[in-house]
């Protein structure tokens, strides 16, 4: 009388009075299948349960996805080349493409690629041949998950690098990893709380970071716009009140919109976020319109005996916002495992399942809009008392930009966002000299789609991300934060 | 459309008056003349039933017959057109539950769990039933970020409490895999643990041994009689008869979205009302082998016989 769905897993082995508990195999469809590497944790794969593999066959070379990984690395050889190659001009349009790959410089991008790929499968190799050997003692509770698999020392060595890299490289070089990289890397931290912890798409996210930004110049100078405040804060007295307003700004967007679904939220977005670029643009005399916000005052403290004044040196600013970047990341990662955390990983995850959960998911989503949008703000605020700025920084294609960093480097993972904005912000500046501005958006496009084809999860993706994509992969469930989820909780 | 006159005309013979004499502060949950259309489909048509707390109460009936529907209403999922549903959380706190949203009936006591399981697939399987019993927590963002006191407090009680409930239902050895992974019965009873976590008075179990194997509905019914005796009430849709006749103090049957019958489990086994509807005699063999087709399909009336004899 019973009417079981196609074939569930696992009745089929305690078909008589044998207990399921035992019929079930430890290594269940999700654990490890034996898909010999989607991504970087390739031949990593299946250390529980499955047939004993030879330390090292040759055959792993040529397993499909090993070849695809090859040829994703061929293609960005090229594409490096080309990128680094000699400039083309509008009467030849394919001269320059076909210079730069008949000269010597694509024979070395290939070796790199090829050298590349063998250190990735080598790598491959003697991870899983170390898992094999630490399998049994882990095996039991850390197959399938285990938190904190001791990234500190890792995350120490990133962070060491983040504190000497900026004292070897141009001023250049400094100005660039404030303004793009750092900031962009706390915009994707933020715009990461909503697209990656809660699963919600915002177009319009910079507008929020226009807030911040233009809060400042309202506080902080009687000159910078024509509409001012009616006395003089220090930019610092204003990171609250930005963050205060962004929220606010982020509750009243989100409260009539997050009852919308999917692609619905992703529209409005968008239109909020022309909204107030188009009003900053057009506001001439509350914002000085086009030609932007000029000298507001660079950030400075006086208190408790601490006297520092930032200024044009990049140098202070970058540590600054390392700092910060720092503590929102640990504030998030404490997020995250939270029952905050979890109720947004169940509203992506079945949305129907967690309201009759008991997860107030309007709340849940308007919260993760707020912080998100707080934290925008609060980017606006350094991003204005470091430098000029008029409404073109708070273009669409800013919006686009913090999303693709966030899809890049990974939605959910907190490294893999702000490693996104290293790549795609170090790109930018690799490139500002060597191909015009308006075609650096070709070579983002391309890179992005090569990732997505061959990396969806990202450079750096989260556990729970990487965990969603392979069942998804394999058919369970549907969880995918920009996907609409499946509706109907009946029959 | 003279089947449905048919059903209509047994529902008076069948109400079986020891409920109406009930008194209300006994009851658990009551729902009274619920009807849902969608369109021109009516899918529950005036259906009341009282359940009184502790017990164990079944909603039976043929596929399409507003089971799941009811459930949705009573849960918030979908706004009955008509009708309301009261709920008692607490003997002396009468709730109106109709027009409420269905987190917000969730956290009075009402949980469920789906027919077609809807777990969190990527979580493990305690992170799923923390989720449930992390619902009545307070603790906010500061609390979590800056790990206050209380937040920390509230965390390791959830923990404990979904370690308890995974327990309960033999699901220890999987706390850390993830949801997806577990064999089907396993993801069955993991829902159960997620709905009881959050401390629910009122658990509704949608086809709870829909899929599972002899042993595991052995084992399913003595749960739910376990988690009737912590005073939780159930309230259950399950085709399977003997586990109904098994486990159900009381038995309510659907048909076209009218309660055709209700009453104890052997009481309603000998219901002609009921017999009709799941063999789907008298008009359907008149009317010939396409309308009887249509309307119970040939492998489940052999195996509603089997089940209901």
């Amino acid at each position: 009388m019973s009417t079981p769905p196609a074939g569930p897993p696992g009745t089929g082995g305690g078909a008589a009075t044998v207990p399921l508990r035992i019929a079930g195999s430890p290594a269940g469809p999700a654990g490890s299948s034996g898909s010999a590497g989607s991504s970087g944790s390739a031949g990593s794969s299946g250390p529980a349960g499955g047939p004993a593999r030879p330390a090292w066959h040759p055959s792993v070379l040529f397993a499909p996805a090993r070849l695809r990984q090859l040829g994703a690395l061929l293609l960005v050889g090229v594409l490096a080349a080309i990128v680094t190659g000699p400039t083309g001009n509008s009467d030849k349009p394919l001269q320059a493409a076909k210079d730069s790959i008949v000269d010597v410089r694509i024979v070395l991008y290939l070796g790199l690629a090829v050298a590349l790929w063998v250190l990735l499968v080598l790598g491959a190799q003697l991870r899983g041949a170390l898992e094999r050997v630490s399998a049994p003692v882990r095996a039991p509770v850390g197959a399938a998950y285990g938190r904190r698999g001791g990234p500190i020392v890792l995350n120490l060595v990133l962070l060491a690098i983040a504190i000497v890299a900026p004292m070897v490289v141009s001023t250049a070089a400094q100005q660039s990893m404030v303004n793009d990289i750092g900031i962009y890397a706390l915009l994707a931290l933020g715009l990461n709380v909503v697209v990656g912890y809660a699963g919600l798409l915002d177009l319009g996210y910079i507008a929020f970071f226009a807030i911040g930004a233009y809060a400042t110049a309202y506080f902080t100078s009687q000159t910078a716009m024509p509409w001012h405040a009616p006395f003089v804060l220090n930019p610092f007295f204003v990171f609250p009140i930005a963050l205060i307003l962004a929220a606010l700004a982020g509750v009243i967007l989100g409260a009539p919109t997050l009852r919308l679904r999917g692609d619905y939220l992703a529209i409005v977005t968008l239109g909020f976020g022309e909204i107030i670029h188009l009003v900053a643009n057009n506001a001439d005399n509350i914002t000085n319109g086009a030609r932007g916000a000029f000298g507001v005052p660079h950030l400075s403290i006086d208190l408790l005996g601490i006297d520092y004044k930032w200024g044009i040196d990049p140098l202070p600013y970058y540590y600054l916002l390392l700092v910060i970047i720092v503590v929102v990341m640990i504030a998030f990662g404490r997020l995250e495992r939270s029952r905050i955390g979890r109720s947004w990983a169940a509203i992506r995850e079945d949305e129907i399942a967690a309201e009759a959960t008991g997860v107030a998911t309007l709340r849940m989503k308007l919260l993760a809009f707020a912080i998100g949008a707080s934290v925008s703000g609060f980017a606006g605020v350094l991003f204005a008392s470091k430098q000029f700025f008029n409404p073109q920084s708070f273009s669409l294609q800013a919006s686009f930009f913090v999303v693709a960093v966030v899809i890049f480097g990974g939605m959910g993972s907190r490294l893999g966002v702000v490693v996104g904005a290293v790549v795609l912000q170090g790109l930018a500046f690799y490139l500002r000299d060597k191909v015009p501005p308006a075609d650096r958006y070709i070579y983002f496009g391309a890179i992005i789609v090569i990732m997505m084809i061959f990396r969806p999860q990202g450079l750096v993706p989260s556990r729970r991300r990487r965990r969603e994509i392979q069942l998804v992969e394999e058919g369970i469930g549907a969880a995918d934060s920009l996907g609409v989820a499946p509706t109907g909780g009946q029959r | 459309m003279s089947r449905v006159g048919a059903h209509r005309s047994g529902v008076p013979g069948a109400r079986n008056p020891r409920a109406d004499e009930t008194a209300p502060g006994d009851l658990v949950v009551e729902a009274r003349d619920l009807a849902l259309r969608f369109g021109g489909v009516t899918s529950l048509d005036g259906v009341s039933l009282r359940q009184r707390r502790g017990e164990i109460l079944a909603v039976i009936g043929p596929n399409g017959a507003g089971k799941t529907s009811l459930f949705n209403c009573l849960t918030g999922a979908y706004r009955p057109q008509q009708g309301s549903v009261t709920f008692w959380p607490q003997a002396d706190r009468p709730t109106e539950l109709v027009g409420r949203r269905p987190h917000a009936i969730t956290r009075l006591g009402v949980a469920r769990t789906f027919q077609n399981i809807r777990l969190f697939p990527a979580l493990s399987a305690l992170e799923n039933v923390q989720i449930g019993t992390e619902v009545r927590q307070r603790y906010g963002p500061v609390g979590a970020i800056l790990g206050l006191p209380h937040a920390r407090r509230a965390e390791r009680d959830g923990v404990r409490h979904a370690l308890s409930l995974l327990d309960l239902v033999g699901l220890s050895h999987r706390t850390h895999e993830l949801a997806a992974s577990l064999p089907y019965g396993e993801q069955r009873r993991l829902e159960i643990a997620r709905a009881l976590g959050t401390e629910p008075s009122l658990l509704l179990l949608d086809e709870p041994a829909a899929g599972t194997n002899p042993a595991e509905k052995q084992d399913l019914a003595g749960l739910i009689t376990r988690i009737a005796g912590t005073g939780v009430s159930v309230l259950l849709i399950e085709h399977d008869m003997r586990l109904v006749m098994s486990v159900a103090t009381a038995v309510v049957v659907l048909n076209f979205g009218r309660v055709i019958a209700h009453g104890t489990p052997g009481e309603v086994q000998r219901d002609p009302a009921v017999i009709e509807a799941y063999l789907g005699v008298t008009d359907a063999e008149d009317t010939g082998g396409a309308a009887g087709g249509a309307d119970v399909p040939a492998g489940r009336g052999a195996a509603a016989r089997k089940d209901v004899r």
